[in-house]
């Protein structure tokens, strides 16, 4: 496995719309490599009889009836944004189609 | 609009469809159609920080419901997170399932024999509304977009097909058929036009006989049943054109323009989207116990070929036309109609008929009540209303609903009963003695003549058929 590049750390970065300075860019490379070596530390195990594990708990999901809890007051919600229009969010222009 | 001679197009299928459940897949808010823009809205689905999601078990039980009509495996399922930025998701990322899904494997037998492979059928949650404001032209800084979240966390299940579809009256009938064992098992009520049912189709062709698949696109904007026929077709046509003229297809998403009749491109191969899908460390996983399955099994209501083998074995030897009105009164849902009506004494052949064109030609139809119809259809079968008395009754009862035989009485559709219709057919027969001795004469023309007064005398209350069959037996006396 090739070790973390700091272009990996920029695409990453893009994705989550981070501005990260040359410096930045440095700093998380080294401690995200770090982070991920010390992940690799398990390749040091056997894992041909474990089956792969989706979560650490041995439990399966807790599951709610299907009954309406009131929610929030829609003011109290709108209150919160930045800017409201006709009881909606109201956000910048969007560049590009939903995903 | 068709694909090149020489080429054939391969389809696959993404159905998205909501779930009819009464609250969102992760919190409590009403999954309502058409409230109040965010009045249907709590820290879980707005994504408020320190807010957590907890699975909805209707949700999860109407997605086994669709497993188990499509023949899929239910098996232990888990949740991922998909990562994007929109502000229709304002968690900034959509729950659902990934490499673990609910359902796996499966079949969709289609009305003409044909088989469709389902992959897929997995759980995840939709987005919220959002509608753009400022017309083109107008100032960058001034466009913008409002954001409704009552929708944000709804369930959906999503459903895929593998790409076993070759032709575009095949997708059309695919998406029917998915449509209505949706409808069948309650977990949607599929209108394509509301987008509670909404599908993607992926297109690709290749040269008859070549074992390897083509570069696909993706079809979006599918608001109807026509729309993806056209879309499919257009589509096919269109790659085919270009590998023929020595071009290749560029894997992309494309949109349906349904006014130009075309696709057009959405989105570049550059803005190919990176969701960094991790698991969602907030759910459990998901695992339906055998007691749960096996109940939702049993449950199952009828399926359409079910329902539709039901309709062929009461007509006994359908013609083809009736065929086919078999095939659409289970694609509108409103077959119940049929068989109450033939169980409570009517005709077969009238019973479907009459669903098949009047009822399903009104508007609001599938409102109907299965007994207020099957009352009529038995009414016009005793002869106490004409077939276009029992029509108005109809479309008075999806107008203003109500009693079926109130509606008639109030219409002055009285009861005509054999022996008025007799007495009111011989009074009329006495009073035109020189037509009625050229109607014996053979001249069946005066048929009409006769039937034309005798409507006039009972103002509309006589069945046509009736009065004509009425005067053939005096006839032959
Ligand atoms: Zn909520």
């Amino acid at each position: 496995m090739t070790s973390l590049s700091r272009e990996d750390v920029a695409h990453v970065a893009k994705l989550a719309r981070l501005a990260l300075s040359d410096e930045d860019l440095e700093r998380y490379t080294d401690q995200l490599r770090a982070v991920l070596d010390h992940a690799r530390d398990l390749e040091a195990f056997d894992f041909e009889s474990t089956a792969p594990t989706a979560h650490p708990f041995a439990a399966a999901a807790y599951l709610r009836e299907d009954v309406v809890v009131e929610g929030l007051d829609r003011d109290e919600v709108l209150n919160q944004a930045p800017a409201v229009e006709d009881d909606r969010f109201c956000v910048p222009q969007i560049i590009g189609d939903a995903p | 609009m068709t694909i090149l001679d020489g080429y054939e197009m391969v389809v696959g299928l993404e159905v998205h469809t909501e779930l009819k459940t009464v609250t969102k897949l992760f919190c409590g808010c009403a999954n309502a159609f058409g409230s109040a823009p965010n009045t249907n809205v709590c820290p879980v689905c707005l994504g408020l920080p320190g807010s957590l999601p907890v699975l909805n078990r209707g949700a999860v039980e109407l997605a086994m419901a669709i497993g188990t009509a499509l023949g899929c495996s239910i098996l232990p399922s888990s949740f991922h997170r998909k990562n994007y930025f929109y502000p229709d998701m304002p968690k900034d990322y959509q729950i659902s399932q990934y490499d673990e899904p609910i359902n796996v494997g499966g079949t969709l037998e289609l009305p003409d024999g044909s088989t469709v492979r389902i992959e897929r059928a997995h759980l995840e949650e939709d987005t919220g509304k959002t509608t753009h404001v400022g017309a083109s032209g107008r100032i960058h800084g001034a466009e913008r977009s409002l954001v409704d979240y009552n929708r944000a966390g709804v369930p959906l299940v999503e459903i895929v097909s593998a790409p076993d579809i070759t032709s575009a009256a095949q997708a059309r009938a695919y998406a029917a058929e998915l449509r209505s064992i949706l409808v069948a098992t309650g977990a949607s009520d599929g209108r394509m036009e509301e987008g509670s049912m909404r599908v993607d189709a992926n297109v690709s062709v290749r040269r008859v006989g070549d074992a390897t698949l083509g570069t696909r696109c993706e079809i979006k904007n599918l608001n109807s049943l026509r729309s993806l026929q056209r879309a499919v077709d257009h589509e096919a046509e269109r790659q085919s054109e270009l590998v023929a003229a020595g071009g290749r297809v560029v894997q992309e998403t494309r949109h349906w323009d349904e006014v130009a009749g075309t696709t057009v491109t959405m989105r570049s191969k550059e803005e190919a989207y990176d969701y960094r899908y991790f698991p969602e460390p907030d759910l459990l996983p998901l695992v339906p116990e055998d007691p749960w399955r096996d109940r939702v099994a049993a449950e199952l209501p009828a399926l359409p070929a079910a329902r539709r083998t039901t309709l062929l074995a009461l007509l006994g030897e359908p013609t083809p036309s009736q065929r086919d009105q078999v095939l659409s009164v289970v694609e509108l849902g409103i077959d119940a109609m049929v068989t109450s009506a033939v169980s409570s004494g009517v005709d077969p052949a009238r019973a479907l008929s009459r669903v098949a064109n009047e009822v399903a030609a009104l508007n609001g139809a599938e409102t109907l009540g299965v007994d207020d119809v099957v009352t009529v259809l038995s009414m016009e079968q005793a002869g106490e209303l004409s077939a276009t008395h029992a029509k108005a009754v109809l479309a008075d009862l999806v107008e203003h609903g109500g009693d079926p035989r109130e509606l008639a009485k109030r219409r002055g559709f009285e009861q005509l009963d054999a022996s008025s219709l007799d007495a009111t057919i011989d009074e009329v027969v006495a009073s035109f003695p020189d037509e009625w001795t050229r109607y014996c004469q053979g001249d069946d023309k005066l048929a009409q003549f006769f039937v034309g007064h005798v409507m006039k005398q009972t103002k509309g209350q006589a069945d046509g058929k009736a009065v004509i069959a009425g005067l053939a037996s005096r006839r032959s006396r």
